[in-house]
């Protein structure tokens, strides 16, 4: 009959033994500051690429929300509406549920406002008659400014008899979405691409360790270390590699926008917006550490998995 | 202590490691292991360690049959076997004190528990003022030394030595011997293999001789039939 071999560890040795094995770990990187640098940088670099994308990503989709929030319609008038009809059917939209403000361009302010900004004012003159329609500028009220709400109202706006193009200033806003849409597809399966090649630089980097620590863990094999034992210097050595690669990963993504953020900000200005550069939030920020420690961690399990039970002392 | 029975090691390739041993050492027992080399004495040590396993009959070390061991238990046996080496096996990155220290480490033992043993264990073979040093610095007799404390630090019941004097002059290697009795005195069983007929002769214990992998005698049953 087999005696009871395993005696549990009391709690408070079990945690006095991973805050020691967990510093040594970080030791034994320190003493090899370049290569660990190195092995960190790569990794960083890696995680950088998704994350400042998805940053710039999540800026792009602010702009194209505050532009959607302001949609407006314009309705065309056919060229036989007169103005006073114009003007008329303006007042009976200003009473519409739906309508927060109408303005009126007419044709005649059209035309001057052409030929003040075109430039093509001389061969304006040499036209007999106005060309450009009266045009009434809609702003929905705040509830219906949503695509599909602005889109019914474009819809109800169509079937007026005097209108003959009716356009939601949304198309654009709509195709940067998509194209948003698109692109957050692609940080996706770039995360993806490029966490694999965070989970195979840290896994080749334990690997080596190990085989350069190879007499080492024969000897503790020897003297009766578990194989828990052996595995957690080296789980440890993954986590620091992921934590600090993350930690190089953020400072890069922010370094970037903030060299960025005053070149946007003046061309915001051009546009006479007052968008502002967002960068790293903090949420983003602890999932990129968690994250790519996370895959320092799992790196260096599938390593030490691999390599260490093939080490048997003989 | 240890009971082999029938117990054949066969490696792949064909070569025979041992062949039908039958063995007894009773619990306190000091014996030495001899024969030419290649004659099986690291074999059956490595048996009673599990760094190898046997390939026909039964291994039984301190109570347990070593053959339905499973994998997973083998650390735990092997901390209840000091094992020493002719190459000492020592970690030249780690001071003499961490080394002598790693058995205690790996079982989890407190700090204050590990510091007391590894003090006693280093008086034991007088290298306590070295407790500081780096192996490397130490002599090839200090580096064994070094290596029997470890092997002994978690005070187990059962000591495994594979030519622990083959590097040393014969005055050291007595010196190592002593220290051996020593163990053996206060209780621990030791096998040790050697081929250095005339010390461990002079030690007056018992003593296996094998042979091709076969235990060709055992001075305990001098004149009796060795099968």
């Amino acid at each position: 009959m087999s005696r009871k071999l395993r005696k549990a560890f009391p709690a408070h040795i079990w945690l006095q033994r991973h805050a020691q094995v967990a510093l040594s770990s970080l030791g034994r990187l320190s003493r090899n500051p370049l290569s660990s640098l190195m092995t960190c940088a790569v990794i960083g670099i890696a995680l950088a690429l998704p994350v400042g994308l998805h940053v710039m990503l999540h800026n792009l989709q602010q702009i194209s929300g505050s532009w959607e929030s302001g949609a407006s319609i314009s309705v065309f008038l056919k060229q036989r509406v007169s103005d006073e009809e114009a003007s008329a059917l303006a007042e009976k939209l200003r009473r519409h549920q739906r309508i927060q403000e109408v303005q009126l361009i007419t044709r005649h302010d059209a035309l001057k406002e052409f030929q003040r900004q075109s430039g093509f004012a001389d061969a304006l003159q040499a036209l007999d008659y106005n060309p450009l329609p009266n045009l009434l500028f809609i702003q929905p009220k705040t509830d219906f400014t949503t695509p599909e709400k602005a889109q019914q109202l474009v819809r109800e706006l169509r079937l007026l008899p005097e209108a003959e193009i009716v356009q939601l200033d949304l198309q654009w806003v709509r195709r940067l979405q998509a194209i948003t849409i698109i692109a957050q597809r692609g940080v996706v399966v770039l995360t993806a691409l490029l966490s694999m090649a965070v989970l195979l630089i840290v896994g080749n980097t334990i690997r080596l360790e190990i085989q350069n620590r190879r007499t080492e863990i024969e000897i503790t094999k020897l003297i009766g270390a578990t194989n828990a034992f052996i595995r957690r210097p080296f789980l440890y050595t993954g986590f620091w590699y992921g934590l600090f690669g993350g930690l190089i990963a953020w400072s890069l993504v922010a370094v970037s926008i903030s060299l960025l953020s005053g070149p946007v900000a003046t061309l915001a200005q051009l546009y006479q917006s007052g968008f502002d550069l967002s960068n790293l939030d903090a949420e983003t920020a602890l999932t990129l550490l968690g994250g790519s420690s996370l895959l320092g961690l799992l790196g260096s399990w599938l390593a030490v998995g691999r390599h260490l039970s093939a080490i048997q002392p003989s | 202590m240890i009971h082999f029975d029938n117990v054949s090691k066969r490696y792949p390739g064909g070569h025979t490691g041992l062949s039908q041993v039958n063995l007894r050492i009773a619990p306190e027992e000091m014996v030495f292991l001899t024969g030419h080399s290649g004659a099986g004495k690291s074999t059956l040590l490595k048996l009673i360690g599990l760094l190898e396993r046997s390939s026909g009959g039964q291994v039984h070390v301190n109570g347990r049959n070593l053959t339905r061991l499973k994998n997973r238990q083998i650390p735990y046996h092997r901390r209840e076997v000091g094992m020493i080496f002719q190459d000492h096996r020592l970690l030249f990155d780690r001071t003499v004190f961490d080394n002598v220290a790693l058995p205690l480490v790996v079982s989890g033992l407190g700090h204050k528990e590990i510091g007391r043993r590894v003090r006693a264990a280093l008086d034991k073979v007088g290298l306590l003022y070295k407790e500081r040093a780096e192996p490397v610095t130490l002599s090839g007799g200090e580096q064994q030394r070094v290596g029997i404390a470890r092997a002994v630090v978690s005070k187990p019941p059962l000591v495994l030595a594979d030519e622990p004097t083959g590097n040393l002059d014969p005055e050291l290697s007595q010196e190592i011997m002593d220290l051996f009795s020593d163990f053996n005195q206060v209780g621990v069983t030791l096998l040790i293999a050697s081929h250095d007929i005339a010390l461990i002769r002079g030690m007056n214990k018992r003593i296996l001789t094998l042979s091709n992998g076969a235990l060709v005698a055992d001075s305990k049953t001098e004149g009796r039939d060795v099968t």
